[in-house]
């Protein structure tokens, strides 16, 4: 693998198609919204239904190109991605509790017999410092975790389980009533973002374009990355990384730049689907949930950028169709799916299409 | 004249003890529950020889009644009266019980085992009241005691009267109880010394002082069970997750296989153990006991082709690209889940202890070690020292061992690789099956089984060192019983946290597990 | 042919991923649509997948003596996976895309929790049928199952009377969530009000999946020789096999320390060895020993669909409490829009307030005029051993729910009638 398969694929592609077809993606994805502000009874109506789904999916989607930031380009398989999702979005959900409980404490609270508000609840009602949160929850964990365990040369599967470990305590500690979320129930019954009511089309329209918007940003920021000399420092210390110590290069620094970047950018993505969504749960945090973010990276092609969005997609929008067209027997279409891509296309989804393109 | 009178006063006579039965029986069934408590107390006082199958049928839950009132023991498919030979009128129904009857009936059955023939029955009657006598027993029991003749009894009664002495009038009876109270170091004892001792209950300054004694010792007593009950469970823990590990200790520790579908394979092992006690239940009822025994090499049989199936059609294309396994075993262990789901239903199917994998075995007053935990401890003992075996002693093992330690030099000399790939895969997935049939015996047998333990299996492995068996060994253990000392003190919910976050910090004092190869090899 | 791919395959897979979003929508005019909503993967799976049969049979039931309106009802059934996010997803969906008329589903409050703001939003209906912990009541939403008053309460109740062993000291034993949470807190307010000192009562929680139980059955053990002790179980699902197996291999008999469980029913006890369990207890507002001519021919049909559909173990089939109450709960449905003469959501809410059906419970049930919780009889039942249980006490008539449990403060000054949350 001498360079990132997007970098191949866009070249090959020249990037003006490339171009093409993203931005035909891209006009799609903005006119949904716009769409959806029509009266329900328009014949281009977009349901809230669709919107929501496919905001839901695009919100993973910003999860997977985050997983491939780290496992695709630094060769960091995380499986405890999850947490950094459900921190972004309990950041979130602290705001729209204050939101929709005015002065008063948040309903579980109050059902708790608290009286006041622990003190991680300060200032959660300004959507100001609940931004902040946002990004310095999952981001100072992630800076924390990452410090000590680059310092310690952590790799490959003894990571991974670290990350895991990481992400099931969370969702324990979560689980708990007492650590002052909502335990099992999470926070639903959202009403209000920044005063709007979060059900009203403006308000879904919006989210979804932010949502569109931090995809966009990342992708861009990924292949700016991808393509700067950082990048390719990232790739050598995936592929060697004694060799580039040897070279004079300390792994550290770049290993915990990308890793905190990606946790916060999960964060963000978190903070965008639970108004989405109206739920956080700690289930979000289920060592599974992480598992199933690494296939859809690997199932859309890893170190692509494009592939691991492919694989979200495909992914989720199976399950939300599949779900309803075969109740019983999805898991087994899913499973296969998962079996035939790994033994037919190793490169992933986006392998398919440039082995095609190969002569 | 005078013979006829003579004959009906000799039937009546004859009929005398059977009356006093037919009472009791015919009694208890008009009886409200409030009455019938009253009754078992009663009779619990005053045990009567010939009550004893009325009380045993009882406490069996045999005895109906029928539109009368009129009371029947349940007998193979049919009804015999309690009492005279009356026909059931219309189809009796079982009298109930709760558990405050069965409480009472479990003490009046030990008052009528006391006259028991056999010294082990009256010793276990013993034994129970020493539990649950009442003070209304006391003259029963100094009686019983006076007519006893087998050592072991006699000391049981001491005991079981002790407990109602404490009350009694005399501080020297009073002393002579609390004393043998002490010996004892039955949680019941410290109970009754700490209430003799509270509220300056006990007046006599001797007795006091000799119940102060007494509570010490038993309290020294208690403590030392309960360190060995935690130490045991700490082992029986361990030895579980050892257990749900060690096969994926050879398909990940050895093979390198990241195997989603280890935890499906532990499911799958449980399975068998269920469709080998239906079967054995059908054909062959009368050695059903032995179930357990009997699916241990069918677990192992069914995983180990399951895996090599597995191992052929899917992993085999895969070696060298070990994250991608990753994604190949998870969609396999979706699709096993919900096979079994679809075949099988998702509840869980019930797989029963038998006889001699249920119960304990008391071995301090306050602990009790359950067979079926003693028997997987043993077991989990037998499985490491077998696959120590396999992979240290046979030629299999020293192929495994050169193919995961350099596969193209092992290909060079003549292994055959492919083949070893299969067969260690499939001794890894036998292996997960015989600790499926170990779970099966502790916990839930449902689709959902495996899930529960692939993120403790992925722990052990790691922690204690990927492809060290060892580490494994030591790593289950100690996560066992790290796990149980920390519970009592913390809370299960906030040790089972605490313990990941101690793994965390474990391993960046050692990225590469307990036992890390030692070398100056890099990559 | 270099440039064509990646458009292709961004292409495709928009054009996948919009697939998702129109699944089929073939209707017959003639048919009222019926919502399904319950988990057939995932943990929930093994509670919830009879419930959806169960509701397949009351429709078939309710069809075959020719519909409601004289329209057929046609089930839609979804799989909500056991991920509560994909719950509202699903329940939107229901509402929106297929225009069900009411929807059964929801095993646990989180899931509920989850599509309820959809409900309250697109004004639906949902019927939900397991017992849980109160403290919600949403003009979108009939609780058809128990609140705390009809079940918790009570069984404590028994427990303290002579009958149920005079019990003293009381171990609360749960999964930690918020279910078991919130009953403990309701149980020690009103065991406290009954004059059993803190010291009496220990609460003890328990992860998810937790399945070593050691160390608790250790504590119990240790815990009951202060007194008549009994446990309150409000452990989840899974856990409890193990549980029970450690109990019965510790030598703890329910003449020493009975067990009440709040979530343990038929079918969970299809998973355990009953034998060593006798006498341990479950409160339930139904069980399928009771014995009258509506319960016989409940049970007898539903035996009888597990076998003609094929359903996985139909030759030990049971039926449960959450079962009977998602029974109950179409059949009033079905007799509200009788009632009403259409399907509309106002209309239909109107008219099940004061609805009643004879019940397999043995009682007539009636919905509440005001609070969209069914009035029902509480039962206590022991478990026998052949895995059904055997009614040891019962309430005389049917209870009102109080889904705003008076031991909980703050509770007085919520309103008894459905309010919009927001």
């Amino acid at each position: 693998m001498n360079q990132p398969l997007t970098l191949t694929a866009a070249q090959k592609a020249g990037p003006k198609l490339t171009a093409v077809a993203l931005g035909a993606v891209l006009a799609v994805l903005i006119a949904m919204p716009l769409l959806h502000l029509l009266p329900a009874d328009h014949a281009l109506h977009v349901s809230a239904y669709s919107l929501t789904l496919v905001g839901k999916i695009l919100c993973y989607a910003i999860v997977a190109l985050a997983l491939d930031l780290v496992w695709g380009y630094a060769g960091l398989l995380s499986l405890g991605h999850g947490l950094f999702f459900a921190l972004g979005g309990y950041a979130m959900g602290m705001y729209l509790m204050r939101q929709s409980a005015g002065d008063g404490l948040p309903a579980f609270m109050s059902f708790l017999a608290w009286t006041e508000l622990p003190w991680y609840w300060y200032g959660t009602s300004s959507f100001l410092w609940a931004m902040c949160l946002v990004v310095l929850a999952p981001g100072l964990l992630a800076f924390v975790f990452g410090f000590f365990a680059f310092r310690s040369r952590i790799k490959g599967v003894y990571f991974s389980i670290m990350t895991q470990a990481l992400t099931f305590a969370g969702m324990l500690l979560f689980f708990r009533n007492e650590t002052g979320f909502g335990g099992n129930n999470g926070f639903t019954d959202f009403r209000t973002i920044l005063g709007f009511p979060i059900a009203a089309p403006g308000t879904r329209a919006m989210l979804f374009l932010a949502t569109v918007a931090l995809l966009a940003g990342s992708l861009l920021l990924g292949w700016k990355l991808a393509r700067s000399k950082f990048g390719r420092v990232l790739t050598a210390l995936r592929d060697a990384e004694n060799r580039l110590m040897f070279c004079g290069y300390d792994p550290r620094g770049y290993k915990l730049f990308i890793w905190t970047l990606s946790a916060v950018l999960c964060g963000l993505a978190g903070a965008l689907y639970v108004p989405q969504v109206g739920i956080i749960n700690p289930s979000e945090m289920a060592p599974t949930q992480s598992i199933e973010a690494a296939v859809w990276v690997a199932l859309g092609g890893r170190g692509t950028l494009i592939g691991p969005l492919l694989g979200a997609g495909i992914v989720n929008g199976m399950k939300s169709w599949f779900t309803v067209a075969f109740p019983e027997y999805w898991l087994f279409a899913l499973g296969a799916l998962f079996i035939i891509v790994t033994l037919f296309l190793p490169k992933g989804v986006i392998g398919l299409v440039r082995r095609r393109g190969e002569p | 004249m005078n013979t006829a009178l003579h004959r009906i006063l000799l039937l009546l006579l004859l009929a005398l003890p059977w009356a006093a039965q037919a009472g009791d029986a015919t009694d208890y069934a008009h009886a409200s529950p409030a009455r019938q408590a009253k009754l078992l107390e009663h009779w619990a006082a005053a045990p009567a020889p010939e009550r004893l199958p009325l009380i045993e049928a009882l406490r069996a839950n045999r005895v109906a009644i029928d539109q009368d009132k009129t009371p029947f023991i349940e007998e193979a498919g049919g009804y015999r009266a309690l009492e005279g030979d009356a026909e059931p009128v219309g189809t009796p129904k079982k009298l109930r019980l709760n558990n405050r009857l069965r409480g009472l009936l479990n003490t009046a059955l030990a008052s009528h085992q006391l006259f028991a023939d056999d010294p082990a029955q009256r010793l276990s009657a013993a034994k129970r009241l020493q539990r649950s006598g009442k003070p209304e027993q006391l003259a029963l029991l100094e009686q019983r005691l006076e007519a006893e003749d087998d050592p072991a009894v006699s000391e049981a009664l001491t005991l079981a009267l002790a407990n109602l002495q404490l009350d009694a009038a005399d501080p020297a009876v009073r002393l002579a109880a609390v004393r043998l109270l002490g010996e004892t170091g039955a949680p019941m004892a410290r109970v009754r010394l700490e209430n003799l001792l509270a509220d300056e209950a006990e007046t006599d300054a001797a007795v006091r002082k000799a119940a102060e004694t007494s509570l010490a010792q038993v309290k020294r007593k208690l403590l030392f069970g309960e360190l060995l009950g935690q130490a045991f469970s700490g082992l029986s823990l361990g030895s579980i997750l050892l257990l749900a590990a060690l096969g994926l200790a050879i398909t990940f520790g050895l093979l390198g296989v990241i195997n989603m579908a280890h935890g499906e394979m532990l499911m799958l092992g449980a399975y068998t153990t269920y469709m080998v006690q239906v079967l054995m239940a059908r054909l062959a009822p009368e050695a059903l006991a032995f179930y357990p025994l009997v699916a241990l090499p069918v677990a192992f049989f069914v995983t180990a082709a399951i895996g090599m199936a597995l191992e052929r059609t899917v992993i085999r294309h895969l070696y060298g690209r070990p994250l991608e396994t990753l994604l190949a075993t998870w969609g396999i262990s979706l699709i096993l889940i919900q096979a079994v789901r679809v075949l099988f239903g998702a509840q869980n199917v019930e797989v029963a202890n038998p006889g001699w994998l249920s119960g304990g075995l008391q071995v301090l007053p306050n602990l009790v070690l359950p067979y079926n935990r003693m028997v997987i401890i043993g077991f989990a003992l037998f499985v490491v020292l077998l696959t120590w075996l396999l992979l240290n002693k046979t030629r299999l093992g020293l192929n495994v061992r050169a193919v995961t330690q350099n596969r193209n030099m092992a290909a060079c000399c003549g292994v055959p690789t492919g083949r070893i790939d299969m067969l260690a895969f499939g001794l890894g997935s036998g292996i997960a099956g015989l600790g499926g049939v170990a779970l099966s015996q502790i916990g839930n047998v449902g689709p959902d089984l495996g899930q529960g333990y692939i993120i403790d299996s992925f722990l052990v492995v790691v922690l204690g060192g990927v492809g060290q068996l060892a580490g494994s060994i030591f790593a289950a253990f100690g996560l066992g019983i790290a796990n149980k000392i920390l519970e009592p003190q913390i809370g299960a919910v906030l040790g089972k946290i605490l313990i990941l976050a101690l793994i965390i910090l474990f391993i960046q004092k050692r990225p590469q597990g307990l036992f890390a190869l030692k070398g100056r090899v890099i990559d | 042919m270099k440039r064509r791919p990646l458009l292709k395959s961004t292409l495709a897979a928009s054009a996948l991923m919009l697939s998702g979003l129109f699944p089929f929508t073939l209707q017959a005019a003639e048919t009222i649509k019926v919502g399904i909503l319950h988990s057939l993967s995932g943990t929930m799976a093994i509670s919830e997948t009879s419930l959806k049969d169960m509701a397949l049979m009351t429709i078939d039931e309710i069809n075959a003596k020719g519909g409601v309106l004289g329209k057929q009802l046609e089930p839609v059934v979804v799989d909500p996976a056991s991920n509560w996010p994909l719950f509202a997803e699903k329940g939107r969906q229901l509402l929106t895309q297929d225009k069900v008329a009411v929807t059964f589903g929801c095993w646990t409050s989180v899931s509920r929790k989850s599509v309820l703001p959809v409900y309250e939003e697109l004004d639906g209906l949902l019927f939900y049928p397991v017992q849980y912990e109160g403290e919600e009541l949403s003009p979108n939403v009939f609780y058809t199952g128990a609140a705390p008053n009809q079940q918790a309460i009570p069984a404590v109740e028994y427990l303290m009377s002579e009958d149920g062993g005079s019990a003293e000291r009381f171990f609360l034993l749960g999964t930690d969530y918020v279910y078991p949470r919130t009953t403990n807190k309701i149980l020690r307010a009103f065991l406290i009000s009954k004059g059993v000192p803190e010291a009496n009562i220990e609460e003890v929680y328990t992860p998810f999946g937790h399945s070593d139980y050691q160390t608790i059955v250790a504590n119990i053990k240790k815990f009951s020789t202060g007194g008549k002790t009994a446990v309150v179980s409000t452990i989840n699902g899974d856990s409890n096999v193990p549980f029970y197996k450690e109990l019965a291999n510790q030598g703890l008999e329910a003449t020493d320390v009975p067990v009440v469980a709040f979530s343990v029913g038929e079918e969970e006890l299809r998973g355990i060895d009953t034998k060593p369990l006798v006498g341990h207890l479950a409160a339930w507002n139904y069980f399928q020993s009771v014995e009258n001519p509506v319960n016989e021919q409940f049970v007898g049909k539903w035996k009888a669909y597990a076998k003609a559909k094929g359903l996985p173990g139909a030759d030990k089939a049971v039926t449960n409490d959450p079962m009977e109450a998602t029974y109950v709960g179409i059949h009033m449905w079905a007799q509200a829009v009788e009632k009403a003469g259409t399907t509309d959501v106002g209309k239909v809410r109107d008219a099940l307030a004061g609805q009643t059906f004879e019940a397999p419970s043995g009682y007539t049930l009636t919905m509440d005029k005001t609070n969209h919780h069914l009035h029902k009889p509480v039962m206590i039942g022991e478990v026998q051993e052949d895995g059904q249980f055997s009614v040891v006490w019962e309430t005389e008539s049917p209870v009102r729910a109080q889904p705003w449990s008076p031991y909980i403060p703050g509770n007085d000054k919520k309103p008894d009638y459905a309010v919009k949350s927001n």
